[in-house]
């Protein structure tokens, strides 16, 4: 029997893409927080969604790993779909390890009574009980980048940037066909930010998770992701390769956050009269 | 004479090693726009912060911090509340913590000056309304709870609260973190239109770097306490002669880099635990040399370049570098 969590692997088709979501919507009284979004991410590929407050990006997210459930649609990983009522415990954690997220606030996501190393094994004594997770737990520590000394520390003992390598840690340790990072290096100071994202780059390359990217930022979006998907108002309003779409924007609203990004002989009056009349 | 001055302002804090500011020099001219730039930690908050002797508890100030010429550090309660009502005012990062949310926009607008006696309560009216209408707000607002209005409107609300008393000097620290890129435009775009209307001095605290350079004259960049590197905006982006400075514009994402790797910056910064031999970049730094370690980098100017200063033993290394490649 196949380990739990994966497809058997046949070498003659092409994998299924780690996530398909397709017309999904979402309404909170009469706002439509979630508006017929239909989007792929390729097995090991990387896709970014980019858009302001009341975009609907982190409600599309939230639907995703199952945090919010969605008025219609469907929302499939690599291939088996995962809306709708599910029965049973063992279903239950077999949905939960499909997708992981990584929140934004790495002081807010992680218990502050509870060490690194019982949080990797209290991951892993939920999901594959009955085995020993010593060597695991090392492993994981080792592929995000913090040592075995870290191990016994309790949140507050580490730095922003080590409290978001072990709640990668903890997210890896399911091993999930998608990651989804909501905002997740957003609160890390720049030096900081650009080592988990290089991070985020290792890991993919050796797992080939997918990762879902949620963010504000384009220039992490330029960074890290293949393709990316502009949402604006719960719609989405442009999608496409990531270089594509930041070097020859289609949409008016796409252009005026490309030149929302502060930069020298940045004009901010022009900016404010181009969001006024769009 | 400048907005602020700050002279050699040293902080130490109970519990640490090392002061939390370690001769911190910086000037604001009147109607002169200078970026603070710095990761958590690195002091620049506890800095602006100072400016209007909001120190934290036990802090064992010395220096001087002067503000249109008089010195902070000295003055007793009354005058620092007329200090912050009047000649040097603040807008935080985040609107909706900074003001009561069961207050009206009216009363958190004219409270402050009213109290103080700076305005009458017609003429602190008078003014809130016609500073609501320079920052693109109706009178209506007046009326209205903090409740009622986004965060970018209640940002420039602060902006309006924070000009109330005419000050000379604004000091932003973050304020638009807690924003849409797209407001944020709006809301420099007004500062930086009332910094030229009133002439204030505004003092730009961020450690977003592309923000810094957008929008700034001069540039001071503060690292584990210390000013490492301050010059003209343009120079000190294109070629920044500290190593910090140049590791952090690498590590930086950038729209127009290509995709891929980044130029991480391995290691942390300084624990505040531990005492700093020489220069507090030097476990970092690839530049480093025994030298680093044991003696810390005077600021010097760099040759040819008025205004720009680099605290770093080997800075001539970074001559010609450019972070544009």
């Amino acid at each position: 029997m196949p380990e739990p969590g994966t497809t058997p692997h046949d070498p003659d088709r092409t994998p299924p893409p780690a996530l398909e979501v397709t017309g999904l919507r979402r309404t909170f009284g009469t706002v439509r927080a979630v508006d017929d979004v239909s989007f792929t991410l390729a097995a090991g590929g990387s896709l970014g969604i980019v858009g302001e407050s009341g975009s609907g990006k982190t409600t599309t997210a939230r639907i995703v790993v199952g945090l919010e459930q969605a008025d219609e649609g469907r929302v499939a990983v690599r291939g088996r779909a995962r809306t709708g009522p599910v029965r049973g415990r063992a279903a239950r954690l077999a949905r939960a390890r499909e997708v992981q997220m990584v929140f934004q606030d790495p002081y807010l996501s992680l218990d502050p009574r509870t060490s690194v190393e019982a949080v990797l094994r209290e991951t892993l004594r939920l999901h594959f009980p009955g085995t020993d997770h010593g060597a695991r737990i090392t492993e994981l520590l080792d592929q995000v980048g913090l040592g075995t000394r870290a191990a016994d520390a309790l949140p507050r003992q580490l730095s922003g940037g080590q409290r978001q390598r072990v709640a990668i840690a903890r997210a890896l340790a399911v091993q999930p066909a998608v990651m989804v990072l909501d905002e997740a290096v957003a609160a890390l100071d720049v030096s900081v930010q650009a080592q988990v994202l290089n991070l985020l780059a290792d890991i993919r390359e050796q797992t080939g998770i997918g990762y879902l990217f949620i963010t504000h930022d384009l220039g992490v979006v330029r960074c890290v992701t293949d393709e990316v998907i502009v949402m604006r108002h719960g719609r989405i309003v442009e999608a496409g390769r990531t270089a594509e779409v930041l070097d020859d924007p289609q949409h008016g609203y796409t252009r005026l956050l490309l030149e929302s990004v502060p930069r020298p002989g940045w004009d901010p009056d022009r900016i404010a009269a181009a969001r006024r009349a769009l | 004479m400048n907005a602020l001055d700050i002279q050699g302002l040293r902080l130490r804090l109970p519990g640490t090693a090392r002061p939390v500011l370690d001769g911190v020099d910086l000037t604001v001219a009147p109607g002169e726009t200078v970026a603070l730039v710095g990761e958590s930690g690195s002091g620049k908050t506890l800095t602006s912060r100072g400016a209007l002797g909001l120190l934290p508890p036990g802090a064992d100030p010395e220096g001087r911090i002067l503000v249109d010429g008089e010195d902070v550090l000295t003055m007793d309660a009354d005058r620092l509340r007329t200090l912050r009502t009047g000649k040097a005012a603040m807008v935080f990062q985040d609107p909706r913590a900074a003001v009561n949310p069961l207050r009206r926009i009216g009363d958190f607008l004219t409270e402050s000056v009213t109290l103080t006696g700076v305005l009458s309560r017609a003429d602190a009216d008078r003014r809130a309304v016609e500073l609501l209408d320079a920052v693109g707000l109706g009178p209506d607002l007046l009326r209205r709870y903090p409740g009622q209005l986004s965060g970018g409107m209640l940002q420039r609300v602060m902006i309006a609260a924070a000009l109330m008393g005419d000050p000379v000097l604004l000091l932003a620290d973050e304020p638009t973190t807690a924003l849409d890129v797209t407001s944020q435009a709006e809301v420099i775009a007004l500062l930086d239109g009332l910094r030229e209307r009133f002439g204030t001095g505004l003092l730009f605290v961020t450690h977003d770097l592309g923000l810094a350079a957008a929008i700034s004259d001069r540039v001071y960049v503060m690292y584990a306490g210390r000013i490492v590197e301050t010059g003209p905006a343009e120079r000190l982006f294109d070629h920044p002669r500290h190593p910090y400075t140049a590791a952090l514009l690498a590590s930086t994402p950038r729209l127009d880099n290509p995709s891929g790797r980044l130029a991480a910056i391995d290691g942390q910064p300084p624990d505040l635990r531990q005492e700093l031999t020489g220069c507090p970049f030097a476990a970092r730094c690839p530049l480093a040399t025994d030298l680093c370690r044991e003696q810390a980098p005077p600021a010097r100017p760099v040759p040819g370049e008025p205004g720009h200063l680099a605290a770093c033993h080997h800075s001539d290394l970074l001559e010609g570098s450019a972070s544009r490649a």
